[in-house]
């Protein structure tokens, strides 16, 4: 592997791995959600650092080239990164849902208890006079 | 009918403030045994205060859920009112009241019913004018659907259904999103509940944009028949109670 693309890995890659470090310190995200962010980010620096281990996962799946593997395996994590998104997404609006319901719902109730208190009262004042 | 039975009436309204208080009016002297309960879905107009006005109980949705939502949230209201029997009818004037003791007469003629639709196209002379495109695709719909659960089914999109205890526990517990009926139909078989459907006339839309819109019917058409196929797919599509909860805080990769 050329020392610039390497080095072009490296940097970014490492750059990549900081920034999550420093969202995840900044309670910026969820642990559970800067796990596989942390994990691809450390994938990518290990493998951009150590060019043996590049080449011989390169020369495993037939890639003649080796940063291409390392492209491969950056677009597998982000692949993953983006099913694990479209599921939060999913999750959250199914419970936004039941949350506007339940809200509705019970403002429903509220109002007609506070009606039914409200008329109640105008009975006992009409009695009282 | 039934002196002891209590019954409700749905209606899903997203701006519908032109045809929301004659469908109000209609429904209490066409069925004056219903309670009516109005779904305002996030509206931005002034559908819920003409229902409140014209004396139907209204929940309010902070924001707009989407028909399949805003028929859920009534799901949940008459189950947890104990009411006996819910009726499904258009904010928009389509659905007549007048047919509501039709769906009423059939499902008390036959108790192990727990769904009962009303059909715009079972009657020779139903002459429904919907463009063709769209009676093309109900068409699609009904021919699968028959083929699937074994039973005629001739206009699954409509939404005009009166539904008894049963139908309405399940839906009150898992109900579709988008563009719920077709789907409905099959949570339906798959829970082996029963259903039928009866002739009734609909009229033209009243005012307000149905909730499928011309252009969106090809969107609509792919999504109902995936909903179709991995509804066959699945073992058993809905949890029964006790099964661990379609969301759970724990589900991820």
């Amino acid at each position: 592997m050329e020392l610039r693309i390497q080095l072009l890995s490296v940097v970014a890659s490492g750059a990549m791995l900081l920034v999550v470090l420093e969202l995840v310190r900044r309670r910026a995200f969820l642990e559970r959600y800067a796990i596989l962010w942390l994990f691809s980010g450390l994938v990518l620096l290990g493998l951009s650092l150590w060019k043996d281990g590049l080449e011989e996962v390169a020369n495993l799946v037939g890639i003649a080239y080796p940063p291409n593997a390392l492209f491969l395996i950056a677009f597998g994590f982000v692949l993953v990164l983006l099913l694990h998104f479209s599921l939060a997404v999913s999750r959250l609006s199914d419970q936004t849902k039941v949350l506007a319901q339940r809200l509705a719902l019970l403002e429903q109730r509220h109002d007609e208890r506070e009606r039914s208190e409200a008329s109640e009262e105008l009975e006992t004042v009409g009695r009282g006079s | 009918m039934d002196p002891n039975a209590s019954h409700l009436a749905v209606v899903p309204a997203y701006n519908e403030a032109d045809t929301i208080g004659s469908v109000i009016r209609a429904l209490r002297s066409a069925a004056p045994a219903f309670d009516v309960l109005v779904v305002d879905d996030g509206s931005t107009d002034s559908t819920g205060e003409i229902a409140q006005r014209e004396g139907a109980v209204v929940v309010r949705h902070p924001f707009n859920l989407g028909i399949g939502g805003a028929v859920q949230s009534g799901f949940v209201y008459a189950k947890e009112n104990g009411y006996d029997y819910m009726v499904q009818v258009d904010g928009d004037g389509q659905h007549r009241p007048e047919e509501i003791p039709k769906l009423i007469a059939e499902m008390r003629a036959d108790p192990t019913l727990d769904m009962v639709c009303g059909s715009r196209f079972l009657s020779a002379e139903h002459g429904y004018p919907a463009p063709i495109s769209r009676r093309t695709g109900i068409h699609i719909f009904a021919f699968l659907l028959s083929r699937i659960i074994g039973q005629r089914v001739s206009d699954p999109t409509s939404g005009f259904r009166l539904y008894n205890r049963r139908a309405i526990s399940l839906f009150a517990r898992d109900y579709p999103h988008d563009y719920p009926e077709v789907e409905a139909v099959l949570m339906v078989h798959y829970h082996r509940l029963h259903m039928t459907e009866v002739p009734v006339r609909m009229l033209l839309r009243g005012g307000g944009v149905s909730s499928i819109r011309s252009g969106k019917s090809v969107y609509y058409m792919i999504k109902v028949l995936l909903a179709i196929f991995i509804g066959m797919a699945r073992s058993r599509p809905v949890p029964e109670p006790g099964d661990a909860a379609p969301v759970t805080a724990g589900q991820s990769l």
